[in-house]
């Protein structure tokens, strides 16, 4: 199967993380199956930040569990560095994976209710193999749970019901850093969380990466959100990369049709040209996406060939990059 | 839809077959030999063993299985082996009615006192009568069965004299009189049932309760009664309709201790005193039966979610 | 916009009593809607907007574990002084309510066609085949396409906007004088919530519908109400026309709420002005100023004393807000400001 193309990848950069034409699928019964992720490939240079933006059903949380091999893709290849991860055996799989963490949507039913915070913290260590005495070790978790903005004082006998959203996920973040990870992967980690809280997580997650030299895949939903959090931006839809862009000229600059429907959902965006219609427009099946572009049936600017030949990434402007027959560029 | 029919009918002969191998097993493993059973003790070993050639018990289990359920296919169980020597097919339909009949009429009561109860219970979450049902039905699932059925027997049948015991009349011969002999067992086996059927249908009604469509019914004007009947019921049903399905198929081989009270002659009286005899052809015949039944019973409960949640019909996929 | 006034609310106070104690989710609320008119309802879990919404609907009323004080009239007739029956009717003709997601608040077992027509028999009285043709007639008015053939349809066969609209046509059916939106988006794609909410302002508009919107999302208020309240802990913060809030907040909370969120407009890797801290526990709330342990002006006064909800507003419309120092106006900034503690840090 075509995927969407790989004309943004960077391989001369010496990429962190290197996904190459992965696909997912998950059989339903009855031979039929849900074409979650088709043909992606996405790298992440050192010290990036990647968004990955679309609705619900586009793949972009199974892309996210499928790097991390949770569970292994069904085709296609993922490498951390040089390191190629699809087909390694459980035991080196699991240390390989300790170098990228995940921070999910919802903090609380990701930490075990029974434990206390400076258990959820610590166990990470002893994974990796942590040597040093249990000062030291219990020095360095103070020391995550300060650098996440918890008083390791304050919480350091808690249980996660004790603690409100937001300092779930800090924990949560804490407990990703005591892995001593290179890649962090963040599926909607604010959207379960209060507004004002929101920022907190979002502040904290920018300045995190910076101390620790992280490289970060960003997921979700919020056009604003992933722009102000990444360097780059892939938009998805319907386990297809739309576009690929430079973040700070997402608002400006976005080409693809999908991605300015999205920036026309924004509340306040005011009346973009390409905002959707009216009636109601069903999303298409994942078990039997259209042919071509995927997008065609909602697309305003579709044509025959839309249906009829896929389009591949290919470069409009320098570092944007655009799988549409007819793209949006104003000269 | 009738794709799915067909499969379900597929897997519902291969789970009979299984069954029926099952239960011709399990007899042919009883404790006990057939011979004594049939000659009695003080004969000599050639005479069990010609017996045993006689009752058809040398051949290879595999083709003695075949050969029975060949048979029991058309209807032919084989014979009794104790005097009267009876055609085992007659005895086991003269005695499915009664349990069926006990059965079905014990859990239709049950019903019909638990789904109000349940609805009650349900709705005054916590308050005082929730609070007494659930102490009664509690009360109630601690006292052994035997023991409502004997306070049922002295106080309706020996103190007040408004029912009859230890009488059984045929539906084919009084109607009325059937019901009126069956009330006080089916009673029994209501009361047994009742409690658990309470307690799962309001634990299912209390979470349906909470559900924002109901609070959308609310909302839109519909009376309490009418959102419990129309709205909260059917999704409520799930566990109760499952359990119903079992208490179906366990009670008409198993309401041994309620014909024995009340000395009916049905499918429990039947298989235990075949056992004690080792009146194998008897047992295997009434166990197949009872089996079968379940079987037939269960597939309908599985059918039967498709109408009450439209979720697991895929009709439309 | 006609003058008729089709919601009044006075000092509602909802109790909840919970194994912590007693939980007040909403302090003393007064408002007041008139017919065609749009309010805004702001703010984050455990501000008591939702609550609100089901105590003005009447869903939530004085039981064995949750009292409620106060008044609330829907076209005159008093919510919590009516009968269950008389509450029923009122439901059926005077107010609505659309809830937050549409995949829970269609009963699963029920066909689409059902939810609308069983209100349009019970309450107008229509036989069958009418109410089928009432009710397909409001599909059409909420953008289902095919609206005959999904009559027969159950939830589960429609996406999730769809879905949202069958509650909104569901909400209709009687004519409601006043409808209650509960995060009618919050479970939807970015994609689709714009256009339920487009549906629900011109179906307000064009009905001469009072509408209730609350949300957590400034931006789904911004441009589609009239006023905007913002609550805070059980009470109302600040209150003003929408234009005004957003562009003038006197109330350091709501400054804080709108400085918080990411613009689109500012560059990548803009550090945000959070507000420090979490919502408080509304079983233990502070006292004073329940703003005031999160509040980046804070003086010692905020901490003892509650401040009221007062009419600061400088213009002809209404601009009210709960705060001893309250922010300067936009207009008169300069002038008269009241003393402020340092700009909010950003911690954590």
């Amino acid at each position: 199967m075509a995927g969407s193309g790989t004309a943004h990848l960077r391989p001369e950069q010496a990429p962190v993380l290197t996904v190459d034409d992965m696909v997912v699928e998950f059989p339903v019964g009855r031979g039929q199956k849900v074409h979650a992720v088709s043909g992606l490939s996405l790298d992440l240079l050192a010290g990036e930040t990647l968004g990955i933006l679309g609705e619900s059903g586009c793949g972009k949380s199974t892309a996210g569990r499928a790097v991390m091999q949770l569970p292994s893709p069904t085709s296609g290849r993922v490498r951390l560095g040089e390191r190629e991860l699809t087909g390694l055996t459980s035991r080196p799989l699991r240390k390989a994976r300790s170098r990228m963490q995940m921070i999910m949507q919802d903090p609380t039913s990701s930490l075990n209710p029974r434990r206390k915070v400076k258990d959820l913290v610590t166990e990470g260590l002893a994974i990796w193999g942590f040597e040093g005495t249990k000062q030291e070790k219990e020095e360095l978790v103070r020391e995550t749970l300060s650098a996440v903005g918890l008083d390791p004082d304050v919480v350091w006998d808690r249980r996660p019901h004790e603690l409100s959203g937001g300092q779930c996920q800090r924990v949560c973040i804490a407990r990703a850093l005591m892995m001593n990870p290179e890649v962090l992967i963040c599926d909607e980690p604010v959207s379960a969380l209060d507004v004002s809280v929101q920022a907190q997580i979002l502040n904290l997650l920018e300045r995190t990466k910076e101390r620790y030299d992280l490289s970060m895949v960003f997921i979700a939903h919020d056009v604003s959100v992933v722009k102000n959090i990444s360097d780059r931006v892939m938009v998805l839809y319907l386990g297809k990369t739309c576009e690929v862009i430079p973040s700070g000229r997402i608002d400006s600059d976005a080409a693809h049709p999908y991605t300015q429907m999205l920036l026309a959902s924004i509340p306040g965006a005011g009346d973009r040209e390409l905002s959707d219609s009216a009636a109601a427009v069903e999303l298409p099946s994942p078990l039997d996406p259209p042919s071509g572009c995927r997008f065609r049936t909602r697309c305003p600017l579709a044509t025959e060939r839309c249906a009829a030949e896929e389009p591949e990434l290919r470069e409009v402007r320098p570092g944007q990059y655009v799988a549409c027959h007819h793209p949006i560029i104003e000269e | 839809m009738s794709r799915r029919l067909v499969l379900r009918l597929g897997e519902l002969v291969a789970v009979l077959l299984l069954v029926s191998f099952g239960v011709f097993m399990m007899v042919s493993l009883m404790p006990g030999d057939p011979a004594v059973a049939v000659l009695g003790e003080g004969h000599t070993a050639e005479e069990y063993a010609a017996k045993r050639t006689e009752l058809g018990l040398d051949g290879n289990v595999f083709a003695r299985y075949v050969e029975w359920l060949g048979n029991a296919l058309t209807g032919d169980l084989g014979r009794s082996l104790v005097p009267p020597e009876n055609d085992v097919v007659g005895r086991v339909l003269a005695a499915l009615p009664v349990s069926v009949e006990l059965a079905t009429m014990g859990l239709l009561m049950a019903l019909l006192l638990a789904i109000p109860l349940a609805m009650w219970s349900a709705s005054h979450e916590g308050g005082l009568v929730d609070r007494a049902i659930g102490a009664s039905m509690f009360a109630i699932l601690s006292v052994p069965s035997f023991l409502g059925g004997l306070l049922l027997i002295a106080i309706f049948a020996n103190g007040l004299g408004w029912f009859p015991r230890a009488q059984w009349v045929r539906f084919g011969d009084s109607p009325l009189d059937n019901l009126y002999h069956a009330f006080l067992p089916a009673l029994t086996i209501a009361l047994m049932e009742l409690a658990l059927f309470t307690r799962v249908l309001r634990n299912d009604l209390l979470v349906t309760l909470h559900e924002d469509y109901i609070l959308a019914a609310r909302a839109k004007g519909m009376p309490p009664l009418r959102i419990l009947l129309r709205d909260a019921l059917r999704p409520s049903s799930f566990s109760l309709v499952t359990l119903l399905g079992i208490s179906l198929g366990r009670l008409i081989g198993s309401t041994v201790i309620v014909e024995y009270l009340f000395a009916l002659p049905g499918m429990g009286s039947l298989v235990i005193k075949s056992a004690n005899q080792g009146d194998f052809p008897m047992v295997q015949g009434a166990v197949l039966l009872i089996a079968a039944i379940y079987v037939v019973i269960n597939a309908g409960i599985d059918l039967s979610y498709g109408y009450l949640d439209p979720r697991t019909r895929r009709a439309h996929a | 916009m006609s003058d008729q006034t089709v919601l009044e609310v006075e000092d509602v106070r909802t109790e909840f009593q919970t194994a912590r104690g007693v939980v007040r989710a909403v302090d003393g609320v007064s408002l007041s809607l008139r017919a065609g008119e749009t309010l805004g309802i702001v703010g984050e879990s455990g501000s008591g907007k939702s609550v609100l919404g089901r105590t003005i609907m009447g869903l939530i009323t004085t039981g064995h574990t949750t009292q409620v004080h106060g008044s609330v009239r829907i076209a005159g007739q008093d919510v919590h002084a009516s009968s269950p029956k008389e509450r029923r009717r009122l439901w059926g003709s005077e107010v609505a309510m659309v809830f937050q997601d549409p995949m829970t608040s269609l009963n699963p077992v029920k066909r689409v066609g059902t939810h609308i027509t069983e209100a349009l028999r019970l309450h107008l009285g229509l036989d069958k085949k009418a109410a089928a043709e009432r009710a397909i007639d409001l599909l059409r008015q909420v953008g289902i396409p095919e609206p005959a053939r999904r009559m027969s349809q159950f939830p589960h066969e429609l996406s999730g906007g769809m879905r949202q609209r069958v509650v909104i046509a569901m909400a209709l059916c009687c004519d409601p004088k006043l409808l209650i939106a509960d995060e009618p988006t919050t479970a939807l794609d970015v994609t689709v919530q714009k256009q339920i909410l487009d549906l629900l302002t011109s179906l307000a508009e064009s009905r001469q519908m009072a509408t209730i919107l609350i949300s957590h999302d400034l931006g789904a208020v911004a441009g589609r109400t009239d006023r905007v309240q913002v609550m805070y802990a059980g009470r109302v913060v600040e209150r003003s026309a929408t234009g005004e809030v957003f562009e003038g907040p006197r109330h350091p909370y709501t400054e804080g709420l709108l400085a918080s969120i990411p613009r689109l407009s500012d560059p990548p890797h803009t550090t945000l002005r959070a507000i420090v801290g979490s919502p408080p526990n509304m079983a233990n709330p502070p006292d004073g100023c329940r703003f005031a342990p999160r509040c980046p002006y804070v003086q010692d006064r905020c901490r003892t004393e509650q401040p009221e909800l007062l009419e600061i507003g400088v213009r002809r419309t209404s601009h009210v807000a709960a705060c001893h120092y309250p922010l300067p106006d936009v207009d008169t900034a300069g002038d008269a400001a009241p003393p402020r503690a340092a700009l909010a840090e950003e911690i954590s």
